[in-house]
Parts: structure tokens; C-alpha cells; sequence
């Protein structure tokens, strides 16, 4: 049913239909108001089979949630910033443990300085965990995403968390018509939790031993294979999914405009939808400019990057976060990638902290590197010049 | 027994086995145990040499509260409350110290868990290193005994004070020395809906520098001197105390142990001394422990 | 080709493979006479390796010596003082 919503309500809204059994909550700016809306549906008695728990941290959100996921429970659980970082220590424990935990991160920027606005700081510090990490463009790709993500962590063949990373305020407080799933329609797709190892008094599991050198590394390895494993499933049920609604939001990656062209710009989250702008405007002033959407950014689609790029000479990436002390973290990615390709990569920082990308700066980034204006490598774009002094 | 295995690693005559088989005995083993990082997960739950025969997880240091509440929670939503109570077994730092946040969220939403504190008074794991609980004039590697130093300056924190201020139903404290006492408190607390904290004073030989059974017999002494008293509490009103009949100078407790013994040299070792005398007066008296002399 | 489990997993009490009976230098060594099968040894044992058996109406205690680490508790809480602490054969030293 088409409806004009905010995004929070467009995440609470997938997220009571898959049947969770534990929500954790702990607000944070911008993803506060989607606990609010779960905590409205429970208060109404709207969500059967679950309990909904107030905590009194993040961390204590995250470890709810491996308790009962362990026991073999559907869980769900909304973070950011400062949050998310606080529950990294669990999320990486549940990682390794196997834990199919889904939770929304609602990018915003890192402390220090506190900024509750939106860039992609700290779902990039979470790179390393093994957890999977997809980013959307907007409010129905998010709602989409969520019984997809259920699908995907339960697998089997899979059992990580699922992170799913959508711009805080663009996207969580903006209006945009939604097409609300039924619940017959999730009933449908996504079936009951079956854990393939549960905590049960008929069947006692020791849950989280340790691992001393002789067998500890085989079970990173193990979780490497996970998320490699993950890739080929994440397809299918993208693909599944793109045919039970009619909406695809292809693969890994969203390659458009690219056969032909001669610059791709590859980007991330609700930006996307502006440099998807940008670049057809390009298009129609006869610039051979195409665009990369990058939804899954871990497991990162490498094949899929080079294989896009295959002709193409020149690669802009646009980024919302930095690896201080190196550069983007996308452009490292997208860097490793091609290796051994000879390309021209041009990386920008841009919007962090929630500062505002005008549709001029897309554009000047893009034509100063048609003609030539900029080096090769790592900018910040959009910022002041400024000169450190002490207070 | 089914429920807990020989083979584990724990140092002869530790008193967190004592405490556990006790425990798992009164629960029947029809229980879901969350167990913090520290000595007893790390002697129990070796990847494939665990001794637990009940469902049993282990997560982080500080986390065992949470866990644990996200089990029952999850079992309550999933139709399964009667399958098992849910037990968590922590040591003195991952209770007072590092877990302290998530304890005191876990007990003021009065999850139905049953917290056990293993109370060794250090950090053992790590090699002994001072905690919230660590009693006043003890040795610890991060608090040792130097010129100028006469080993842990600071309190022991009162976590059954805390634990009452919380308002949760049960609060008792236990020993290892006296097993049957664990036993009775774990059957009184499942009588109670809601979180029970239960503290059990939990016998280290190395840490606390005895050999095998004499950390059965300092923590006997513990509870005769009046340093550890064995109370209960029910909805914040003390109910029962053990009470003690020629109740000992605390002296003979600290002289047998290695982690007390500098306080008969150290210079400042006797006011420390007199001060653990008045902790333990001031025990009997709030708790009313001495058995009145007719 | 080893097995792992997922999520390093571990099975119930495979611990037992561990037999932790050669740690000690001593032994307990039960007088079945003055045992009177009260079972203290059994709820102190850290390592569960003592148990009350019944043979034609005597009860007493039997240890199991592949786990025992001779921590001398059972023989220090026993109220008849049955139990007394054996050291083993081969820490007996000769002193020339």
C-alpha cells in the first residue's frame, strides 16, 4: 500500500512484519524515532511473540540481543555513531559467534567534535567485523532491505549480523512515498527463524568457548569463508526479492550509463540519488559520464567493481568518511580492487558531518576531472579554508 | 553429576567448582547458564573440553547481565519460560567493576535471571589484580605491598547494599565453605519472580596464597569473624542472617593468608588491621550476627 | 581433514578426556569404617571425582583417582575424620 512516510516509520513498519521476537532498544539521534515506533506498535499489542526491552546502553542492547539470538530468536536492534562504536565490542563477538542479529545504523558522523548529522564515519569503522554492511538510497530501498536481510543472515550458509546503513535525517526523517509491505505478502517471503544451533535444555551447547592457538585461526577463517559465502546468497535473494515485488535494486552494484562511458563516479547511500541526477544531465550534454551504486559495500564486490569498470579510464569516488591517516575507505576498497588495472582514481571527501553536497559541487567535481583540473588521488571537497590557533 | 564434569582446569581446591555444582544441583540442571570471561570460563569452557552439561554461553567480560536477560526474554517470547531458569555465574570484577552498568540495568528492569557473583576478591584470571571487591589491606599485584604502600587502600564496594537499593526481590550472600547454605539460598530465590542476586565468597588458592583446603578454611573463617556475613534479604527487608557464636578476631582469618600477611610487618599494617576489626564489628552489628551471650 | 563447529560451538562435557589425576602429590585414602556416608566430601569435591556408594547397607565414600588433584578438602571437612592425605609413591624422596 503506497503511502507518504517518513523513513523511521518506512524501517519500524518491515521490521514489525518480519515477526521479530527480541527488539532492543537505546535512542540516539537520528535513529531514535524508529524504536519510538516499534515501542508504539508493542505498547498496542501489535507484535506478537515479541518482547520488547528497554536498555541502558548500546552495549547493553547489542548483548540482549546475542542472549537471544543464541537461544534462537529473531532480533532487531537500531544504532549510529557514537552507538554503534559503543556495541562494536558485542557486534564483533557476534560475528564470531555466528549471530544473524539484522540491525538499521542511521549513518551519522563520529565524536569528536559531537555532530548528530549524517556521513558514513561510523559504519566504516565497522568494515573489519565480519558483519555484512549494505547501503540504501533511499526510504523504499530501506524498507525493501529489511526482510532481505532477515533472508540473508538466517542463511544457513551464512549466520552473520546484517547491518543495514541508511543516511541519518536525509533519509530516516524524510518524507517519501513508501509502498508499505502486508503481512502476508513478508508471511510469504520469509519464513520462521530455524537457528542450526540453539541454547536448550534438551540439547545443552557450550556457546562461546575459547579457542586456544592450535584451532583459533580456522575459525576466522571460517568466518572469512561466511562472508564470502554470503556473496552468492545475497544474489539470489536480491534476485529473489526483485521478482516477488517487481522492484529490483540489482546486485552488489547498480551499474548504469557505464558501456560507454569514459568517467564512472562511484558512490554511496542517499547521495546517489543526486549524482544519479548530475550524471544524466551530463548524459543528455552528450558527456560520457556513468554511475556506480554501490549497495554492498561487505562483503566488498570486487569482481563486480573491475568487471564494471572494465573500460573505463577514469573512476571519481565520492565518499562520506575518511581513514585518517590514509584516505576514504571506499577508495582503498575500490583501489585494492583494480590493482594491477592502470586507471586514473580520483577520491572526495565530501558532506561530512552532515555539511550540505549542493548539486554544483557534484558538478564541479565531476568537470574538474574531465578537464584535467585536479591530481590524481585523495580531496576533501566543500571546505572552508581554515587556520588552527589555540583558544 | 550431569550437569558439571571433572577434567576441568581449575587449581586444586578452588572454590568456584564448590560453588557451581552446588548451584547447578539445586536448579535440577533445568537451567540456561551465562557465564562472564574470567577463571570459570576459562577452565571450563576450553573449544571442545567443555565441562558444562546445561545449555551454557559464554559472550564478554562485561555482559553476562544482558545476556542473559536477552535469553529470558527470548524464551518468554518464543513460549519456552518453562524450559529452564536462567543463571549467571560472574566474578567479583566482571560484577562490580566492568559490568556494573549492565548489572544495575539488568536489576532495575527485574529480569527473572538468577546473578550469581563468584566473589574471589581479585581478578584472578589475570593474575590477581585488585577489584571493586577486593577487601581493604590485601596484596594485589596492582596494589602490592611496598615502603610506602601496605596493599589496597580503598573499600570493598557493598554490591548487597546496591543490590537492595534496586529493589529486587532477593539478595543474599553465600560461601563456598558452606555448600548446603548455597543450596537452600538458590531453591529460597527461585521462589522469587524477578532478579535474585546471590554473592558466594569463593576461596582462590593462589590468589589468596593457601594451599588446596586452606581456602576452605579461610573462607570459614571469613564468615566466623564477621568479614563476610552470610545475610538474605526479600524485597529489601533483612530476613535471615547466620549467626555466629564466639565470633573470632579477624586476625586469625588474615594471618593464614599470603595476600594478608605483610599487614603484621607493614607499618601502617596495624591500622589497617583495626580498621577490617571494625568492618567486622560494624557487620555484626547491623546484621545483629553475634549469638547473644546469656 | 579436521571438523570445527560453527561459532566455536563445543559439545557437553567432553572435558572428562581430561584427566587431571596426575596434578597432585597427594592422595585421599578413605577409612571405610569411620565413614559414616555423610556425603560432605561429595558436596565439597572441586572436581566432582568422590561419590557415596551403598554395598550392603554401608555406605561410603569412593574416589575416582583419574581426576582427583589431591587438594585435601574432602579430607579437611570430613566430621570423622576418615579421609587422610596420602602422599604419592613417586614424590616420596630419599634423603641421602
Amino acid at each position: 500500500m503506497m503511502k507518504v512516510v517518513r523513513g523511521f516509520y518506512s524501517v519500524a513498519h518491515a521490521v514489525k512484519t518480519c515477526r521479530p521476537n527480541v527488539i532492543s532498544a537505546y535512542p540516539i539521534t537520528p535513529q531514535t524515532e524508529i524504536v519510538e515506533n516499534l515501542a508504539a506498535m508493542y505498547a498496542n499489542g501489535e507484535l506478537e511473540n515479541c518482547v520488547y526491552i528497554t536498555a541502558e546502553s548500546e552495549f547493553s542492547a547489542a548483548s540482549i540481543l546475542v542472549g537471544a539470538s543464541a537461544t534462537g530468536a529473531r532480533t532487531f536492534t537500531a544504532t549510529c555513531s557514537q552507538g554503534l562504536i559503543l556495541m562494536s565490542e558485542v557486534l564483533i563477538n557476534a560475528a564470531g559467534m555466528r549471530l544473524p542479529i539484522v540491525l538499521v545504523n542511521t549513518n551519522r558522523a563520529l565524536s569528536a567534535p559531537l555532530s548528530i548529522w549524517n556521513d558514513h564515519q561510523d559504519s566504516m569503522f565497522m568494515r573489519d567485523a565480519g558483519i555484512i554492511q549494505v547501503y540504501v538510497e533511499n526510504n523504499q530501498e530501506a524498507h525493501d532491505l529489511i526482510p532481505q536481510a532477515y533472508k540473508i543472515a538466517e542463511n544457513s550458509k551464512v549466520l552473520l549480523p546484517f547491518m543495514i546503513c541508511m543516511d541519518g535525517y536525509k533519509l530516516t526523517h524524510a518524507y517519501e512515498p513508501v509502498d508499505l509491505h502486508s503481512q502476508e505478502m513478508i508471511d510469504e517471503f520469509l519464513p520462521p527463524y530455524e537457528p542450526v544451533a540453539k541454547l536448550s535444555v534438551d540439547k545443552p551447547l557450550t556457546f562461546g568457548s575459547y579457542a586456544p592457538p592450535h584451532i583459533y585461526m580456522e575459525f576466522r577463517v571460517a568466518l572469512q569463508n561466511a562472508t564470502e559465502r554470503a556473496r552468492k546468497v545475497m544474489e539470489d535473494v536480491f534476485k529473489e526479492w526483485a521478482e516477488f515485488t517487481g522492484r529490483d535494486w540489482k546486485s552488489h552494484i547498480s551499474v548504469e550509463n557505464v558501456d560507454d562511458a569514459e568517467l564512472a563516479v562511484i558512490t554511496l547511500g542517499s547521495i546517489t540519488s543526486l549524482v544519479r541526477d548530475v550524471v544524466e544531465s551530463l548524459r543528455r550534454e552528450g558527456k560520457k559520464v556513468g554511475l556506480i551504486k554501490l549497495r554492498t559495500f561487505r562483503p566488498f564486490p570486487n569482481d563486480e567493481i573491475r568487471k564494471a569498470l572494465k573500460n573505463v579510464n577514469k573512476v571519481i569516488v565520492l565518499e562520506r568518511a575518511v581513514s585518517f591517516g590514509n584516505e576514504g575507505q571506499v577508495a582503498i576498497e575500490v583501489k585494492n580492487a583494480l590493482y594491477g588495472k592502470s586507471k586514473e582514481i580520483y577520491s572526495f571527501a565530501i558532506g561530512l558531518g552532515g555539511r550540505d553536497v549542493p548539486r554544483e559541487l557534484i558538478v564541479k567535481i565531476i568537470d574538474n576531472v574531465m578537464q584535467g583540473k585536479v591530481k590524481q588521488g585523495f580531496h576533501f571537497e566543500g571546505v572552508q579554508e581554515f587556520k588552527e590557533v589555540i583558544p | 553429576m550431569r550437569y558439571f564434569s571433572s577434567g576441568h582446569g581449575a587449581c586444586p581446591g578452588c572454590g568456584l567448582p564448590i560453588a557451581v555444582k552446588n548451584v547447578l544441583q539445586a536448579l535440577d540442571g533445568k537451567c540456561f547458564v551465562v557465564n562472564s570471561t574470567g577463571c570459570l570460563e576459562i577452565i571450563s569452557s576450553q573449544y571442545g573440553k567443555s565441562a558444562w552439561g546445561v545449555p551454557y554461553i559464554h559472550s564478554l567480560f562485561e555482559n553476562a547481565a544482558p545476556v542473559a536477560a536477552g535469553i529470558e526474554a527470548a524464551l518468554r517470547a518464543l513460549g519456552r519460560k518453562d524450559e529452564g531458569h536462567v543463571v549467571v555465574f560472574a566474578g567479583d570484577g566482571a560484577t562490580a567493576d566492568i559490568g556494573f552498568g549492565c548489572l544495575s540495568g539488568v536489576m532495575d528492569r527485574n529480569h527473572d535471571i538468577i546473578y550469581i557473583c563468584l566473589d574471589n576478591e581479585a581478578y584472578q584470571n589475570t593474575g590477581h589484580q585488585q577489584s571493586g571487591l577486593t577487601p581493604m589491606g590485601e596484596a594485589t599485584t596492582t596494589t602490592p605491598v611496598g615502603k610506602l604502600m601496605p596493599g589496597k587502600l580503598g573499600k570493598k564496594k557493598d554490591m548487597v547494599s546496591i543490590a537492595v537499593a534496586h529493589g529486587i526481590p532477593y539478595v543474599a550472600t553465600s560461601s563456598s565453605a558452606f555448600p548446603a547454605d548455597i543450596r537452600r539460598k538458590v531453591k529460597r530465590a527461585l521462589e522469587f519472580e524477578g532478579t535474585k542476586y546471590i554473592q558466594i565468597h569463593s576461596p582462590c588458592v593462589t590468589g589468596w596464597g593457601v594451599d588446596g583446603k586452606g581456602g576452605i578454611i579461610a573462607a570459614k573463617l571469613a564468615v566466623e569473624t564477621g568479614l563476610y556475613p552470610l545475610v538474605e534479604f526479600e524485597y529489601g527487608k533483612l530476613t535471615r542472617v547466620r549467626k555466629i557464636k564466639d565470633r573470632k578476631p579477624v586476625e586469625e582469618y588474615l594471618k593464614i593468608q599470603r595476600r594478608f600477611r605483610h599487614l603484621f610487618k607493614h607499618p601502617m599494617g596495624k591500622q589497617i588491621i583495626e580498621e577490617l576489626q571494625r568492618i567486622a564489628d560494624e557487620n555484626a552489628r547491623k546484621y545483629g550476627l553475634d549469638v547473644e551471650k546469656k | 581433514m579436521i571438523e570445527i563447529t560453527i561459532g566455536a560451538i563445543s559439545r557437553p562435557m567432553e572435558a572428562k578426556k581430561n584427566k587431571t589425576g596426575d596434578w597432585g602429590t597427594e592422595y585421599p585414602i578413605v577409612d571405610v569404617e569411620k565413614c559414616s556416608g555423610c556425603r560432605s566430601c561429595e558436596m565439597f569435591c572441586p572436581d566432582l571425582c568422590v561419590e557415596v556408594v551403598k554395598e550392603n547397607k554401608k555406605k561410603y565414600a569412593v574416589f575416582n583417582y583419574d581426576y582427583c588433584k589431591g587438594c585435601g578438602v574432602c579430607a579437611f571437612v570430613c566430621p570423622e575424620n576418615a579421609i587422610r592425605m596420602e602422599v604419592k609413591e613417586i614424590y616420596k624422596l630419599e634423603v641421602e
